[in-house]
């Protein structure tokens, strides 16, 4: 290797470190700081001094210590292995680290994110002699039982295939190689790096036209959002953002889940853990977590390592979206991302813009959620990917107009709007109907695979909707003249609005079978909540009160038709039958008197 | 032992910081002594350094340091604590020197105060049920061992003996295990903190608690440094001796003070409210100190105690706070004044990690579902009673005026408790049970029916029996 370049640190406040000597160097090269090897990243340069963004506590640094440039910039490793691991910021494997050094984080360490030992069975797909380009997929790794690892060609590599074999093989280890035109050999393996901050190549970008279910009635059915969609989920604390992207995380019908624990507790990410290896998923009854990778850089940990820490999550969710997987990326919370840059700019004695914030915060963050998407995926054989994103804002005091709630919402086409009162109330998930929005709500009726069903489902979505909209209007007129002054119909609206609200949208993420709801299900449930209100419109029409109607025992049915399993979906159906059977009478009396 | 220079080149002192020139070999984070003209001694950290210009606070405060006598020692060494079995039973001041009448300790060893963050993957989670004898805790917001739950109050809001009361009743059902309460005194009134130290006397708590005391009149930069000593006695009562540490930390909006008073000498682009932006973060070097490790009996369950300005839950502390810890419990002036005492403001509390620390074989399997139902049924309740009190209550319909009658009771029955009343977790449970008894099945939708039969029967026999009668 090439002598690398060592400059000197002259100065230390807190992450940032300023190192002179440094001429040559470029901007984000990954350098090692001190005696202790601290991992740090060059943030801005002026002459011969690189200011230093480092990853690690820097108590016992000083003046005078080397900083030794690595001339690469921040990348992470891709390829087999990636799968139910834990990552923290910069892709150091967690599990590993404990093993090493024992429970508490020391600093220093060096270990590489994909594992140098364990050996994979390799498959080729492509034969000798075969012409391929960026992005082709030459082998196959069965990573779990849930995942077929798909092995490409790196972004900067084309030519002929001159050898490739099938093996059990390490990461490092050479399976083919291939010839350029110009007659350079290139030792293919299994492992590639990327830089984080790079966005991945793809063929083209495509609009994201299906619907990503995850099972919660409150989003499937009012906020729904895509594959290859981004959406947001600001609110005060205590309002269950987490449970919400953990839900998500666990119901998704994607291929590959990116959890990034951004700045968060460390209680919740050992949660995640403890779960997700459990949790089974509700199409292939394996454990969530051989589909799933965790980036976990808590709240205590490193500043720095936690602006990294959603690029790299980025960055192997492109990698797998790349395969022509649907990918959903969860960050939580972006908040403590952007916090992270408003502090490292603080120590760079930026001027600020908003709040602190750096002026560049809207850049980075439309930036970032602009990686999502559907894609062309780059290469051959021809094949879709999707990446979505869904990222958590923890606005100060639950005010929308903080900064990071406002870049957000700028560049994102879902926003889940939590609120305080609803979670107060238990009522969860706490997604405000009102204020939420989706802009994918028209592709709700292609997950039906009966076109009517799914034309059905959209009407009955804006007809609950309405109701709750009515609701919010009606509860004001209640609140000055009692609910006494309402016409019947009026008094029927308001309470099959909170039918839709309790029996409906609230539902409970620890119950067993409440937690997932397939689309048949939701599409049952709301049916018979509307039947419901429809037949008792009708009784009222025939002159019943509705007091009678409250009371019907059918009800409690309804109420708990969310703990009706799958299988036993015709229970819910035949709730309906109930309605009528018991509603039928209230007709015959009101005509009697 | 590296020999440890003297440097007398002092050249600015501006509120608590002080720069010293021509140093060489300082290091980021280390502490230095001070010597003042008269041979008195302050400490101080470094904050930053910049060539030979190192920049030093002071925890004492700067008053009657001259630019021309102080003698600046640089220690080549983090600020540290040397903990052994005999902190237990001791009192410490904010920069942990002991300030009782006992003996020095002889410390086992040295531990840096700002700790390690614990790995997430070597953290166990926390999932035994602690019970406090508080309903509206074990009830609704349960507290679990390696719990971060915080007291957010006001000030005139009861919150000390709030503290004293769980410090004194928390105990693990069915188990007698090590325990100990390090309580951490921030700028708090020597009342305050005298009323907590008594109350460990009273109950012969004392032997089995370290105590680190900053009071209202003690040097505000000392108190940047209180929560951690604090919390390294407790990391090494948990994980060196396999105890069971319950950490109080009273008061953290004084600390959060003391940081901002820092950071406002250096110049620092403030965030919301004159706080430095990096609150978040520094919060969180502290509150995710408590928790479980693999492996380990040991478990650090952390109580911060935080007044709030104004009340206000959206100023930056509590905020924070509420952002790190899992949970908070809110205590509510409006309560306090209609006399019910402890004033938990029932509906903002919240603990999240009750799911995994109760149900059957932990608390009991009815636990989950009778809380929710009891927080649907105050939420509605509370709702009326606010309307009642703007349209009177004839403008409710009976069914809303059964929810208004519920929410007093609750108030009444459930929430109100003496401070040395201790209720068993299943006397919690059956109150619950006792007061949701006035209602009917269809109202109940958050519980399951076959529990409703189980545990609700035997209030509502006497409720039907009376109803008979009256017919």
């Amino acid at each position: 290797m090439t002598e690398k370049r060592v400059g000197r640190v002259v100065k230390v406040a807190g992450p940032v470190v300023v190192a002179e000597g440094m001429a040559g160097a470029r901007m984000y090269d990954v350098v090692r700081v001190g005696q202790l090897n601290l991992i740090g990243e060059i943030v801005e340069l002026r002459g011969d001094t690189a200011s230093i963004q480092v990853y690690e506590e820097t108590t016992g640094i000083g003046p005078g210590e080397p900083v030794l440039d690595t001339e690469a910039s921040l990348s992470v490793e891709l390829g087999p292995g990636l799968i139910e691991s834990i990552y923290d910021g910069i892709q150091r494997p967690l599990d590993a680290l404990v093993e090493r050094e024992g429970e508490f984080m020391s600093r220093g360490s060096d270990v590489p994110g994909l594992n140098r030992e364990k050996k994979w069975r390799f498959k080729p797909t492509v034969s000798e002699g075969t012409k391929v380009s960026p992005g082709d997929i030459i082998g196959e790794v069965d990573e779990t039982t849930l995942m077929v690892h798909k092995i490409m060609v790196p972004p900067d590599i084309s030519g002929t295939i001159k050898s490739i074999s099938e093996g059990e093989f390490t990461v490092v280890d050479t399976v083919a190689v291939c010839v350029a035109e110009d007659g350079t050999e290139h030792e293919l393996m299994m492992m590639q790096r990327w830089p984080v901050r790079e966005p991945r190549p793809i063929s083209r970008r495509l609009a994201p036209e299906k619907l990503l279910v995850s099972g919660q009635r409150v989003v499937d059915t009012f906020f729904p959002i895509t594959k290859g969609g981004t959406a947001c989920v600001p609110g005060p604390f205590g309002t269950g953002k987490t449970v919400v992207q953990h839900q998500l995380a666990k119901w998704v019908d994607a291929d590959v889940v990116v959890y990034v624990g951004c700045g968060e507790r460390g209680n919740e990410m050992t949660d995640v853990l403890t779960e997700f290896p459990e949790l089974k998923d509700p199409r292939s009854g394996e454990p969530l977590m051989r589909r799933s990778v965790l980036i976990a850089n808590t709240s205590n940990m490193p500043v720095a390592a936690r602006e990294a820490s959603v690029y790299t999550g980025i960055t192997l969710a492109e990698y797998f979206r790349d395969m022509g997987y649907t990918v959903a990326l969860m960050a939580d919370s972006t908040s403590r991302w952007a916090e992270a840059m408003r502090e490292i700019s603080t120590r760079l004695e930026e001027m600020p813009a908003e709040e602190g914030y750096p002026a560049y915060l809207g850049a980075r963050i439309a930036a970032f959620y602009e990686r999502a998407g559907r894609v062309q995926c780059l290469g051959s054989p021809d094949r879709e990917g999707g990446l979505s994103v869904i990222g958590a804002v923890s606005p100060p005091g639950g005010d929308l107009s903080d900064s990071v709630v406002q870049a957000t919402l700028h560049v994102v086409k879902v926003f889940w709007s939590l609120k305080g009162e609803l979670a107060y109330q238990r009522h969860f998930p706490a997604i405000d109907w009102l204020t939420s929005y989706s802009f994918y709500k028209q592709y709700l009726r292609g997950c039906f695979e009966d076109k009517d069903q799914g034309r059905e489902m959209e009407k009955m979505t804006g007809a609950a909707m309405g109701l709750l909209e009515q609701e919010s209007e009606l509860v004001e007129i209640v609140r000055l003249v009692g609910a006494e002054a309402l016409s019947p119909r009026d008094r029927l609206a308001l309470e099959t609005a909170r039918s839709i609200r309790e029996d409906y949208l609230h539902q409970n993420a620890f119950h067993e079978v409440d937690t997932y709801t397939s689309m048949e299900k939701q599409y049952e449930m709301l049916k018979t909540v509307l039947h419901f209100h429809h037949q008792g419109l009708e009784a009222i029409q025939a002159g019943a009160e509705t007091a009678d109607i409250f009371k019907l025992a059918v009800r409690e049915d309804i109420a708990r038709a969310k703990y009706v399993p799958q299988e036993e979906i015709d229970k819910i159906r035949r709730i309906r039958d109930t309605i009528e059977q018991q509603m039928k009478p209230l007709h015959s009396t009101a005509a009697s008197k | 032992m590296l020999s440890v220079k003297e440097y007398q080149t002092v050249s600015n002192i501006q509120g608590p910081l002080m720069m010293v020139e021509m140093v060489d070999e300082a290091k980021y984070g280390h502490i230095v002594d001070i010597e003042l003209g008269d041979g008195s001694i302050r400490h101080g950290q470094i904050l930053q350094v910049e060539n030979d210009k190192v920049l030093v606070q002071v925890f004492e405060g700067t008053s009657g340091i001259d630019v021309k006598n102080s003698k600046v020692r640089f220690l080549a060494r983090p600020l540290e604590f040397g903990v052994s079995p005999d902190i237990l039973g001791r009192v410490f001041s904010g920069l942990g020197v002991p300030k009782d009448d006992g003996p020095e300790i002889i410390p086992e060893k040295r531990l840096d105060i700002n700790g390690q963050p614990i790995n997430p993957y070597g953290r166990d989670y926390p999932n035994e049920f602690i019970q406090t004898g508080i309903s509206t805790i074990d009830g609704l917001n349960p507290l679990v061992r390696g719990q971060k739950l915080p007291i957010f109050s006001g000030s005139g809001l009861p919150h000390d003996d709030l503290t004293a009361q769980l410090a004194r009743q928390a105990t693990v059902l069915g188990k007698g295990e090590a325990f100990a309460v390090v309580f951490a005194a921030m700028g708090i009134t020597f009342e305050a903190a005298q009323f907590f130290i008594d109350d460990l006397h009273n109950t012969g708590a004392i032997e089995r608690a370290v105590m680190f005391v900053n009071l209202a009149n003690d040097p505000a930069i000392e108190r940047i440094a209180t929560p951690r000593f604090a919390l390294t006695a407790a990391e090494y009562l948990a994980y060196d001796q396999g105890m069971h540490v319950l950490v109080i930390l009273n008061d953290m909006t004084n600390y959060c003070e003391a940081l901002r008073e820092i950071s406002a000498a250096r110049k620092e682009v403030p965030g919301r409210r004159g706080y430095p932006g990096y609150l978040y973060t520094d919060l969180a070097t502290i509150y995710e100190r408590a928790g479980r490790i693999k492996g380990n009996k040991g478990s650090i369950t952390m109580v911060p105690v935080l007044t709030m300005p104004e009340d206000d839950k959206t100023h930056p502390v509590p905020d924070l706070t509420g952002y790190i810890t899992e949970g908070q419990i809110i205590l509510s002036r409006s309560l306090a004044r209609q006399g019910v005492s402890p004033p938990t403001d029932v509906l903002p509390s919240l603990s999240r990690l009750k799911d995994k620390g109760i149900g059957e074989g932990k608390t009991r399997e009815d636990h989950a579902s009778l809380y929710n139902q009891l927080y649907a049924a105050y939420a509605r309740g509370k709702e009326m009673q606010e309307l009642a009190t703007i349209m009177g209550e004839a403008a409710l319909s009976d069914e809303d005026r059964k929810y208004m009658e519920f929410a007093n009771k609750f108030e009444d029955r459930y929430i109100s408790q003496d401070y040395y009343e201790n209720r068993s977790v299943f006397q919690t449970l059956d109150l619950g049970w006792e007061l949701l008894s006035m209602f009917d099945n269809v109202d109940l939708k958050r519980i399951d029916l076959q529990l409703i039969e189980k545990y609700m029967t035997k209030y509502r026999t006497g409720k039907s029996k009376a109803k008979e009668a009256a017919d």
